[in-house]
């Protein structure tokens, strides 16, 4: 298997704070990788850093065995990679449909068309609600129009930060079953960053562990689950 | 002070009615505190010196009025119908009538000078331009969300274009007016760069301050610009080459078509240049709107942390909007200078900016038809009130904070969205959070 994205020896600073310490992981066409870690282990940081902002300061980031450690976003953006921002930031005052189409920005409109079909057959929840405003969605259905929003740029490779966050289960159970949907039939490559490891890592082919901005452990989903260590510091009380 | 009526209160509360005078008396007050030395005295100069006249009887008007309007004021607050007012019933019918007030509105407008007299299509003219500044600030301020304290910069980098390339190489209104829209869009990319990794607050004091250098610029520059004494003489703008004058000439445009030369005749026509001018301008800003450019302004204001993570090119969003703005704020500054033949620093000044955002944030950010409507209201009002200019500022002011408590988000506060879906569902921008979702 050829790595789709490959970070080597990454790190990240705001300001004088280290929050990555030199990260090595790879994504592997087709795959779902989750990275796993406690508040502030510098999941999102991680996420950002790949998307260039903040860029990286050492090491090299490769996608699709390009380096575009030092491209700017939006270039980065348009090579086949989306993001499903932490907190979803969907756009409130405009509409499902309008923030569908912001998804699709810079790609031919009658794409747009067909991609959002393929959203809709995803989540028919959101094309009930095309024409409500992002703002008054329930949280779950912001989080389908996050994910929806950036499935529409067509990516090879979905950034997913922490799609559970202040869901309920059964719309986890949803939104994780979607996930695992595309990657199935699309084949659609997966970094899940998340909090939830007990979900992520039962999702996810291989995961990572991220402890203080460096990776701990890494290994395979099932693997990395069975671990005292993991179920002691991650799955603690979790069912 | 409770909302509910002494009935509901239980025995611990007093009556409705000493409550009510105790809170009016209170205010009652506080009235007299305040408007004691304001109203209630008056200095006058005599011959050798100053005599102070006591005002008691306008205090005590004063005061009472205060007392009665705290009583009405509690009264319809315990009478109110329990429940929040419907802010979307308001939204829809605005959003409903809006369509027929706004083809009234431009009816109205297009026909102004068939049915208004001299003062009244001067006035037409003033107000014209300030829909068209309203429009090209809402493409920054409404759309891409981007404070913009200093737009009069622009209006001024138009129309000293205009004055300077008309009285310098002697150009025509109509060849200038696009060399004033295009220098203006350069400036409006010259202040975009240093401030595009500012937003709000910082982003509104560097506009500000962007606005005050150009002033400050037009005053001091004196070879150039003229200082304070500003440019004179400046050629009046032209019909295919016919000339508003009274000379006689074959190429006036009282000759051309014989008829008696009258005043108005330049008036009308100018009228309806600043009028082609401001629908241009909306065109223009609604077309955008519906194009990926556009949205993307929109999806900036709303988040430009989600924007960067889609894949927009930031910076050239946020250039083009103060650019194209800033375009528009040219081409009223152009015609500002052709009308008044005339323009100094002095009319550049802050209080210009700050009345263009009045305008754009009293109607709705973002919608058209409430920049228009406010400018109608702000400029055609205060001239209604020219009559007791002493007061003008104090009603504008009353008038302005009344307004922005009724209605905090602007008199047309829906946004309607770019692509319309079958049946319109109109949500009151009330009812969305703002800023993150």
């Amino acid at each position: 298997m050829t790595a789709l994205l490959k970070l080597t020896g990454v790190t990240a600073y705001y300001g004088a704070i280290q929050a990555l310490k030199g990260v090595d992981l790879e994504v592997n066409k087709g795959e779902i990788v989750t990275l796993i870690g406690s508040n502030g282990a510098g999941k999102s940081t991680l996420m950002m850093t790949i998307c260039g902002n903040p860029r990286a300061r050492d090491g090299h980031i490769h996608y699709d065995s390009q380096e575009i450690t030092r491209l700017p976003t939006f270039e980065i953006m348009r090579r086949g990679l989306a993001q499903s921002p932490e907190g979803r930031r969907i756009f409130p005052r405009m509409t499902v449909h309008e923030n569908l189409l912001m998804g699709a920005f810079g790609r031919p409109p009658h794409e747009a068309v067909q991609t959002m079909e393929q959203v809709f057959t995803l989540f028919p929840r959101l094309k009930e609600r095309m024409a409500q405003r992002g703002g008054t969605l329930s949280g779950g259905e912001q989080q389908m129009l996050a994910i929806g929003r950036a499935l529409m740029s067509r990516p090879r490779l979905l950034l997913l930060d922490e799609p559970s966050l202040g869901l309920a289960p059964l719309v986890v159970k949803l939104i994780f079953g979607a996930i695992r949907e595309l990657n199935r039939t699309t084949g659609l490559t997966v970094l899940l960053v998340e909090q939830n490891a007990f979900q992520a890592l039962r999702l996810a082919h291989r995961g990572y562990v991220l402890v203080n901005g460096a990776i701990t452990m890494a290994g395979p989903g099932a693997e990395l689950l069975a671990r005292p260590e993991i179920r002691a510091a991650y799955l603690e009380g979790a069912h | 002070m409770s909302k509910y009526p002494a009935a509901l209160g239980g025995k611990s509360q007093p009556p409705a009615l000493v409550r009510v005078v105790r809170d009016a008396g209170l205010s009652a007050i506080v009235a007299f505190g305040l408007f004691a030395s304001m109203i209630g005295l008056r200095l006058f100069p005599t011959g050798n010196g100053m005599k102070l006249h006591y005002r008691w009887l306008m205090l005590a008007a004063v005061v009472v009025a205060v007392f009665a309007g705290r009583v009405i004021m509690l009264t319809w607050r315990a009478n109110r119908p329990a429940g929040t007012p419907q802010p979307r019933r308001i939204a829809e019918a605005i959003n409903h009538a809006g369509k027929y007030v706004g083809a009234v509105f431009l009816i109205a407008a297009a026909t102004l000078p068939l049915y208004g007299g001299r003062y009244f299509i001067d006035t037409g003219i003033l107000v014209m331009t300030y829909v068209m500044l309203g429009w090209g600030l809402t493409i920054v301020v409404g759309l891409a969300g981007l404070l913009d304290l200093g737009y009069v910069a622009f209006y001024a980098v138009g129309a000293y274009s205009y004055a300077l390339l008309s009285t310098t190489y002697h150009l025509g209104f109509w060849t200038t007016l696009p060399i004033a829209g295009l220098l203006a869009a350069v400036w409006g990319i010259l202040l975009g760069f240093p401030v595009l990794r500012l937003r709000g607050d910082y982003l509104a004091i560097v506009t500000l301050a962007f606005g005050e250098i150009i002033r400050v610029v037009l005053i001091n520059w004196t070879s150039f610009t003229g200082g304070p004494n500003g440019i004179t003489d400046i050629p009046r703008p032209t019909l295919f080459g016919l000339k508003f004058n009274g000379s006689g000439d074959p190429d006036t445009f009282a000759a051309f078509f014989g008829i008696d030369y009258s005043l108005t005749q330049r008036v009308v026509f100018l009228y309806y240049v600043i009028f082609g001018l401001a629908l241009l301008t909306n065109w223009v800003s609604l077309r955008l709107r519906r194009l990926p450019l556009g949205r993307a302004w929109e999806a900036l204001r709303e988040d430009e942390i989600a924007c960067r993570a889609l894949g927009i090119n930031v910076t050239v969003t946020k250039l083009t909007a103060f650019a194209i703005g800033a375009m528009f704020g040219g081409f009223a500054g152009a015609f500002f200078a052709t009308r008044q033949a005339f323009v100094s620093p002095e009319s550049f000044n802050f209080g210009e900016s700050a009345l263009v955002l009045a305008i754009v944030v009293l109607g709705g950010l973002g919608s058209q038809l409430g920049v228009a409507l406010a400018a109608v209201v702000m400029i055609g009002g205060s001239e209604l009130f020219r009559d007791f200019a002493e007061y003008r500022m104090l009603v504008f002011g009353v008038g302005l904070v009344v307004m922005m408590v009724l209605r905090p988000r602007g008199l047309v506060s829906g946004r309607t969205p770019s692509i319309a879906l079958g049946a319109r569902k109109e949500i009151a921008a009330e009812l969305v959070a703002q800023g993150r979702g």
